[in-house]
């Protein structure tokens, strides 16, 4: 596989690798992507834009260069803009590859940090010498304004151009409250969207904080990915049980899809709309009781989004479809090609049993074995490392 | 008049999201008060820091930008700011316009980079703006609040007014692109209004024609409330959760 070095969301010869319930694979080009639907479907993308979350600027103490990378926060509500965990560098920017990055000078709480026209300050270290949270003064406009003036897209050094912030907004970006781009919607575009409409396939959104996908740090990236608040909108979640109740199948654009529409149905199996945060790791143990499919990027095995892919399908099947994704020169990272993932059949008896059978799962009831239990609890997957 | 109240007894603008370019002076800034007179949530936008410090202190309520529409490079950030401000968009009034020439010039005595930043302004900008919103407004189709972008157009753009044409031209690009958003964006629940305010007492008109007598205009108060009534006549009627989806949802005023 090799990386997918130009930011071009939709370059015409992008790839898709398709693994079904079954463990079948096939290639196809991605803009065939649509034709895999089938009337009934609904498509959920995560309409989230990407901040510039990318801030150079000053330890004021030291007076040392350094770039804070914003990471996370805890609400969506549009005036929660002054307080993030944000990842601290020390000098240099993206085109030195993170895990060679300088760590920044000794960090404490109160330290005033220079951001361009923002000021900011450390209120606690966060269990790591590069992890902080921190407050910026100002209303929220004026912190919204700076951010847009100062901030560029976080990026990694596998793009070697700096990149703009349309570069990493989707076609259909909306709230700007990612901090990385949910980048498997780079793949839709207006036009499927309006072909699933003719194909009798929803389509719908919900808004996900997608955080950092990699911080240089084996440590650190263990504990990625940090806790991400979502919204879900009535309108999508009503939707999700018109498509569930007629037998349909939930297909996620993205990872981030995933994350919050498992958690917002881990109370009772069905996905309530409004915000919650998303503090669950998804891997071979977790059981998946919402998503039926998944559109994603491509990732090195090893790394902790294919421990998320491992709750759609088991290790074998991953392992032929790297095999498969190595031959045929797939690019991976964030601008890269695409797999589309279905969740393994499963015995009609774990079949979700309030919405009645399963399209797929009654083909095939009994043929497969069950499926790993639920973990309550349980959290082991790794993190999601490597751009998304 | 009548009509325009009965509009609003529906309360179509009350939490309305509502986005206006050029929103520190004439059209636009009526724009801004009729706006949040009818109860929306107003972000404005326009080039000049001071002015826009300016109407946000005038109106505390509403969330001022400094952008310039024309820049290619500030679009994004002024997206950026109006949907983090806003938490969603469900009207965008694309009001900032540029003359051309000033004062206006036969189209052969107009400079290229004149016509340039007619077009930058008043057709690229609101296409940019337009696109880079279009997530937040169908976003706010699918949930039922519907979505309706109203691009400011003029009479020059259908009558060939000698000294006009940079300006002219451009406004009939805008009016046609309009055309062609609303064919595209119907089945997603995006409804585009093109439409002419008239010849008011504003900062743009007192460029083109500087000896016109200002009480012969319109006064741009009345050309808001007029264009707030077709934003509100465009947008489905209020019913908390029966949302519609689609374009089934746009109303059109009888009468």
């Amino acid at each position: 596989m090799i990386a997918a070095s130009q930011p071009a969301q939709r370059p015409p010869q992008a790839k898709l690798l398709v693994v079904d319930a079954w463990g079948r694979i096939k290639h196809l080009p991605r803009s065939a992507l649509v034709d895999l639907l089938r009337p009934g479907d609904q498509v959920i993308a995560n309409d989230a834009a990407t901040l510039p979350a990318s801030l150079h600027g000053m330890h004021v103490p030291t007076g040392e260069r350094i770039e804070v990378r914003l990471a996370g926060r805890r609400s969506l509500a549009v005036d929660d803009v002054s307080d993030f965990s944000a990842v601290v560098f020390g000098a240099g920017d993206f085109r030195t590859r993170t895990e060679e990055r300088p760590p920044p000078p000794r960090l404490a709480p109160d330290d005033r940090l220079a951001l361009g026209p923002l000021s900011a300050t450390v209120e606690k270290v966060l269990g790591h010498p590069r992890l902080v949270s921190l407050r910026f003064e100002g209303t929220p406009d004026a912190i919204r304004a700076g951010l847009a003036r100062h901030g560029r897209p976080i990026q990694y050094a596998h793009v070697a151009v700096p990149l703009a912030l349309w570069d990493v907004w989707t076609p259909i970006a909306g709230p700007p409250v990612a901090f990385e781009p949910p980048s498997a919607g780079f793949a839709l575009d207006w036009r499927s969207i309006a072909a699933m409409r003719v194909r009798g396939v929803a389509f719908d959104t919900i808004t996900h904080a997608a955080g950092l996908s990699s911080t240089g740090d084996a440590e650190l990236d263990r504990r990625l990915p940090f806790d991400e608040p979502y919204r879900i909108p009535d309108a999508t979640a009503s939707a999700i049980r018109r498509t569930q109740a007629k037998g349909g199948r939930i297909i996620a654009i993205g990872t981030t899809v995933v994350r919050a529409l498992e958690h917002a149905a881990s109370r009772d199996g069905f996905v309530h709309g409004g915000e919650g945060l998303a503090t669950q790791r998804i891997d071979a143990a977790s059981r998946l009781r919402v998503v039926d499919a998944l559109l994603t990027g491509i990732h090195e095995p090893g790394t902790s989004h294919y421990q998320l892919l491992r709750a759609f399908a088991d290790k074998n099947t991953l392992r032929r479809a790297s095999v498969e994704l190595d031959a045929h020169r797939y690019r991976t990272h964030e601008f890269g090609d695409s797999v589309l993932i279905e969740r393994k059949a499963r015995r009609a008896a774990y079949a979700r049993p309030a919405y009645g059978p399963h399209e797929a799962l009654s083909c095939w009831a009994g043929r497969r074995g069950a499926r790993g239990r639920e973990s309550a609890g349980r959290s082991v997957a790794g993190p999601t490392t490597g751009p998304r | 008049m009548t009509r325009i109240l009965q509009n609003d007894s529906h309360g179509r603008f009350a939490g309305l999201r509502v986005a206006v370019t050029g929103g520190t002076s004439g059209l636009g800034l009526a724009l801004v008060r009729e706006s949040l007179a009818r109860g929306a949530r107003v972000a404005f936008v326009a080039r000049d820091r001071e002015g826009v410090e300016r109407v946000a202190r005038e109106h505390g309520r509403a969330h001022g930008i400094v952008g310039d529409v024309s820049k290619k490079e500030d679009i994004h950030p002024i997206a950026m700011q109006i949907v983090g401000g806003l938490g969603g968009l469900d009207v965008l009034v694309n009001n900032a316009s540029a003359l051309g020439p000033t004062p206006l010039a036969l189209l052969g005595d107009t400079d290229c980079e004149d016509f340039e930043r007619a077009l930058a302004t008043n057709v690229l900008g609101p296409f940019r703006l337009t696109k880079a919103l279009l997530g937040a407004l169908a976003a706010s189709a699918r949930c039922g609040r519907g979505a309706v972008v109203l691009n400011v157009s003029s009479d020059a753009a259908i009558h060939a007014y000698p000294r006009w044409g940079a300006y002219g031209a451009s406004k009939a690009a805008l009016r046609h692109l309009s055309h062609v958003w609303n064919e595209e964006l119907l089945a997603e629940g995006v409804s585009f209004l093109s439409l002419d305010p008239g010849d008011m007492d504003t900062p743009l008109h007192a460029l083109a024609v500087p000896d016109s007598d200002p009480a012969t205009l319109k006064r741009p108060e009345a050309a808001a409330r007029e264009l707030a009534e077709a934003i509100a006549a465009a947008l489905p009627a209020r019913s908390p959760g029966k949302a519609p989806r689609g374009a089934a949802a746009v109303e059109v005023d009888a009468s």
